[in-house]
């Protein structure tokens, strides 16, 4: 695996921890990883049509963010099950366009080669605009979290908030895919997470507890995935599930 | 409830405010106005709408009619118990500082806020999820001090909290609005603490809505005639 590779999957990571604390605490967990497979049509489209598929993806992402946000609006709507219906279908249809090795890397991801220099300047980008939002935002997300009427009453702009919250997720399963893909970004959002949550007392330290482990894996992961000449997703989720089980053996650290 | 002294001291005019959900009328035609460092009290049955009330206050939710706050109006909004998920890693403090960042707000606020509603920095520095009832509507409150609010919007801010608490934050709030001249909106079950505290009271239910003094509305015929059920209430005269 190259430098640039390797300096792409941290990035990548980094975004994905970061993002991933405020779906964990947002109970977002199940939507949030039927949200990754919509990319799946995306990079069967963007295959056809010879594009390089992580646009094809991103396209496609950006309009299950808008579809999550309009659902999530309607509250006296099934969300849950409507989320899973549409994001289900749409890993149907594009499992029908993709075929044979093109699919099963979209899937899983698995390329370990090296990143293009599109590739790299979106990669870069992405994170970046991701990390960003989290660090500059964090405060109106906890204030919407505990309570999107009270923080009404300080100026912040909740559905705005929300759409931008959707639209950074969805940017980083597109930043994810090429390394985990649609099947599996959506464990590298929320597993890190999930177990910083469990081994943090304050945002802070679940923050960079997340970016931290989501990093770790990504790393030992991606460097396995090239030694055993595997998928690198599959790998990568299976030792960010089992920090997660570790994590059980340590109290939580909420309870005082 | 307009003040004596013209219209430069109306903080909040409410006119023909209505609200349906479906075919279900909330309320309808709700007209009030408040003046300065008034404490209007709502009251009324459940599902008669008095939360739903503030959230149209606040914005939070469409309504028919309309609402004026005066310029220069700062809320501070606490909103009737929360379901926090109790193993969310964020402490009462991340939460104050999250006031300072998104509302502009200094560090001295916050800090005075905690001094006035009697919750110390260890407690803050908690996990919001294990802190208990008392402590967590503190900290609510504490919140919307620390925004420098110049008219508070309180639903029912003593539900959960014990007796003794219930008594601390009651006398917190009325000493708040004394101190600083607050307007306060006020939802409450507690007919004995409107009573003491409210200069005008709101009652609502889905049949009829009224607005008074205390001593006007909260007779028995006509507590009788907003809950649909004779109402007993405890008096405190000091």
């Amino acid at each position: 695996m190259t430098i640039e590779a390797l300096l792409l999957s941290a990035v990548m990571a980094m975004a994905a921890g970061l993002i991933g604390c405020f779906a964990v605490m947002r109970r977002m967990a199940l939507a949030a990883d039927a949200l990754s497979h919509v990319a799946l049509p995306g990079i069967g489209v963007a295959l056809a049509l010879h594009v390089h598929p992580v646009f094809g993806a991103a396209a496609m992402l950006f309009f299950g963010g808008l579809l999550v946000w309009a659902i999530e609006d309607r509250s006296h709507l099934a969300t849950e099950t409507i989320i899973g219906v549409i994001f289900s279908a749409a890993l149907a249809i594009g499992s029908m366009i993709t075929s044979g090795d093109d699919l099963l890397e979209a899937l899983f991801g698995g390329t370990t080669g090296a990143p293009s220099p599109t590739e790299i300047v979106f990669g870069l980008l992405a994170a970046a605009a991701v990390t960003l939002f989290v660090l500059r935002r964090k405060h109106a997300l906890v204030v919407t979290l505990v309570s999107p009427d009270i923080a009404r009453t300080i100026g912040i702009d909740v559905r705005r908030l929300d759409l931008l919250y959707l639209e950074m997720f969805a940017l980083t399963v597109a930043l994810g895919l090429r390394y985990l893909g649609v099947l599996l970004m959506g464990s590298l959002i929320i597993i890190p997470a999930a177990t910083a949550k469990r081994l943090s007392r304050n945002l802070n330290q679940m923050l960079w507890t997340a970016a931290t482990i989501a990093m770790a894996v990504t790393l030992l992961g991606s460097t396995l995935a090239m030694w055993l000449h595997q998928p690198t997703g599959p790998i990568i989720v299976t030792i960010a599930a089992v920090g997660f089980f570790l994590s059980f053996l340590r109290a939580e650290q909420y309870s005082v | 409830m307009s003040s004596p002294n013209g219209a430069d001291h109306i903080v909040l005019e409410v006119d023909r405010l209505s609200l349906r959900f479906g075919s279900t009328q909330i309320f309808k035609d709700l007209s009030f106005r408040l003046s300065r460092g008034a404490s209007l009290a709502v009251v009324g049955p459940n599902g008669a709408g008095k939360t739903l009330l503030f959230r149209a206050l606040i914005g939070a939710i469409a309504v028919e009619g309309t609402f004026h706050w005066a310029p220069g109006v700062r809320i501070g909004y606490v909103p009737q118990k929360l379901d926090i998920a109790r193993d969310v890693p964020i402490t009462g403090a991340d939460f104050l500082r999250a006031n300072v960042k998104a509302g502009g707000i200094t560090d001295s606020a916050v800090a005075d806020a905690l001094n006035a509603v009697g919750l110390s920095m260890q407690a803050a520095s908690q996990p919001i999820g294990s802190l208990s009832g008392g402590q967590f509507q503190r900290l609510l409150v504490a919140f919307a001090l620390s925004g420098a609010p110049n008219v508070l919007l309180l639903d029912e801010p003593t539900a959960g909290v014990d007796e003794p608490g219930q008594e601390q934050l009651n006398e917190l709030v009325h000493r708040l609005q004394e101190d600083r001249g607050l307007t306060l909106l006020l939802i409450s079950h507690d007919l004995s603490v409107v009573y003491r505290y409210a200069t005008s009271v709101l009652c609502l239910s889905r049949h009829m809505t009224c607005v008074g003094a205390p001593k006007t509305v909260l007779t028995p015929d006509r507590l009788n005639e907003i809950y649909g059920a004779p109402v007993a209430f405890h008096v405190h005269d000091h």
